[in-house]
């Protein structure tokens, strides 16, 4: 059997999977990116390694993406996050067409082939606003967690319009609303609101078409998951597999670049 | 007769007294904070004290800036649009072009011989290129604000700032701080940045001479040199320019009060 490593170093979040060769799953792992990346990419494939007690030298081919991904020195290969996150998307949800990523810097939405060849993408990494990092801000500036915001955002009976696009314009935005006494839920549901408009016009240029997988960071926030759905009218894919997409298709992209290598040794 | 001027920022407010011969006799500052009520109360009162005036004494108040709806005492409210071009006007009569960078917005305005707006455009969608993204800067570098442009001036060579969104040039800042980058040259390039952004907004108006840069950020000695250095035109900025909005609030209280005591 052989082990293939794929690492996703996000600007937030690094995530790592081992795959055999059968395409199976063996482990995953996550860790805080911070400004030591290939330090951060060690860290989560070494996790990823420790759930089947696969040793980090028994790997035979690493796949690295995310916009870390040339700061990963034991890397075999390099591929773009919107090809992994293509792949690995098409893997976890086989009937996948459409592809919204929300990262910790950057939204994407991608439509796809039944190959998992991307179509047409359409990305903003030139603003925070329709990224995690818009979430981020508006949780610090409420003193709740990144993890909480989502399920509170759920109890929200009327919904605060948050007026400003710009994330740090919002954060002032947000600490007015609530000098003025507006409930947390309902400026926190204006700000899924908000990013959810901006996503799904992303979307729409791209095309919407049914399966749309969400990826990402994001993918763990209910109440993201919920705001995209009532404004696309549409239900979304989301697995605990999400947030790994990039890394997954980094891997099996791995694997083909293997296949490819042996056979060609042959 | 003493009029008054208010004008209410996103992060200061300012104020100024001034006799009937359009003379400066005090000047108020404040954070503006999350109660815009109070921090105009509180202006007002700093700049009667160090006149040793009472409230009955002033004539008339000019209320302007975001806030300005929001000064109780105030007999009438301007844009800041206006009262920056009557006071750059006021300071520096051969103005023609205003920057000014505030907390949260920054705008140029074009103005004329008379000190009348021909035109303007603003940035207020977006922090980049406003005091915010100073703010950010000093705070992710644990530097205080009134040093950022001093600092800045040591660097010999300035890095380049890649990104424009605030909240992305704040990680940018931190990782090249972990790269071991010297503090002088990430503020020069931060420096630098603002004054692209602020030199294309002037251009949709048009850049003529003299410029008058106005706002809290042209406090900063960095903002003023890195202006400089990009549109190579003289610029004026002096201990006044933050209150020139103030200023220009004042003399058109100055100008209704004389209508006033006319009609009357």
């Amino acid at each position: 059997m052989k082990f293939i490593g794929g690492i996703d170093v996000g600007s937030r979040v690094t995530k790592a999977v081992v795959i055999d060769n059968k395409r199976k799953i063996l482990g995953r792992g996550t860790t805080m990116t911070g400004a030591y990346l290939s330090q951060a990419a060690e860290t989560a494939l070494n996790k990823a390694c420790q759930i089947e007690s696969i040793k980090f030298d028994d790997i035979e081919y690493i796949a690295s993406t995310g916009f870390g991904r040339y700061q990963v020195p034991f890397r075999h290969i390099q591929i773009t996050d919107i090809t992994s996150n293509a792949f690995g998307a098409l893997y976890i949800f086989p009937k996948t067409r459409c592809i919204i990523d929300i990262g910790a810097m950057n939204a994407r939405a991608m439509k796809i082939n039944e190959e998992g060849r991307v179509l047409k993408f359409r990305m903003n990494d030139k603003c925070a606003s329709g990224a995690g990092r818009f979430l981020e801000r508006v949780a610090l500036a409420l003193e709740l967690e990144l993890d909480e915001i989502g399920s509170i955002s759920l109890g929200s009976k009327n919904p605060q319009t948050i007026s400003n696009i710009c994330a740090v314009l919002a954060e002032s935005e947000v600490i007015n609303l609530v000098t003025k006494g507006v409930d947390v839920e309902d400026i926190v549901q204006g700000a899924h609101k908000s990013i959810s408009d901006r996503i799904v016009a992303l979307l729409r240029q791209v095309g919407i078409e049914n399966e749309i997988t969400l990826t990402g960071g994001v993918t763990k926030n209910v109440g993201m998951i919920k705001a995209l759905e009532e404004k696309l009218e549409a239900p979304l894919n989301v697995s605990t597999d999400s947030e790994f997409a990039g890394a997954i298709g980094a891997a099996l992209l791995g694997i083909m670049r293997l296949e490819k290598k042996t056979l060609a040794e042959n | 007769m003493i009029v008054a001027g208010v004008d209410v920022g996103s992060t200061a407010t300012k104020s100024i007294l001034m006799n009937e011969n359009g003379e400066i006799i005090a000047r108020g500052l404040t954070n503006t904070g999350a109660n815009v009520v109070k921090a105009a109360e509180r202006v007002f009162n700093q700049a009667l004290k160090m006149a040793d005036v009472e409230e009955w004494d002033i004539a008339y108040t000019v209320g302007t800036g975001y806030g300005r709806f929001r000064v109780p005492f105030g007999d009438t409210q301007i844009t800041e649009i206006s009262c920056h071009a009557k006071g750059a006007h006021y300071l520096h009569p051969k103005t023609r072009t205003i920057l000014d960078i505030g907390g949260q917005d920054t705008k140029a305005i074009k103005v004329g011989p008379k000190g009348e707006v021909i035109d303007f455009c603003m940035n207020d969608k977006c922090a980049a290129g406003t005091g915010r993204f100073l703010e950010a800067a000093a705070k992710v570098m644990d530097i205080t604000l009134d040093d950022l442009g001093v600092i800045s001036l040591k660097s010999k060579k300035p890095l380049r700032i890649t990104n424009v969104c605030t909240v992305f040039v704040e990680s940018e800042i931190i990782s090249h701080l972990a790269w071991g980058k010297k503090p002088e040259d990430i503020l020069s390039g931060v420096h630098n940045s603002i004054s692209g952004r602020s030199s294309s907004l002037l251009r949709r108006v048009g850049v003529e001479s003299e410029l008058t840069f106005t706002g809290g950020v042209s406090r900063n000695i960095g903002m003023v040199a890195a202006l400089k250095k990009k549109l190579k035109i003289k610029i004026n900025a002096t201990e006044d320019s933050q209150y020139i909005g103030a200023i220009g609030a004042a003399l058109f209280a100055l100008e209704r009060a004389s209508n006033k005591s006319v009609t009357a």
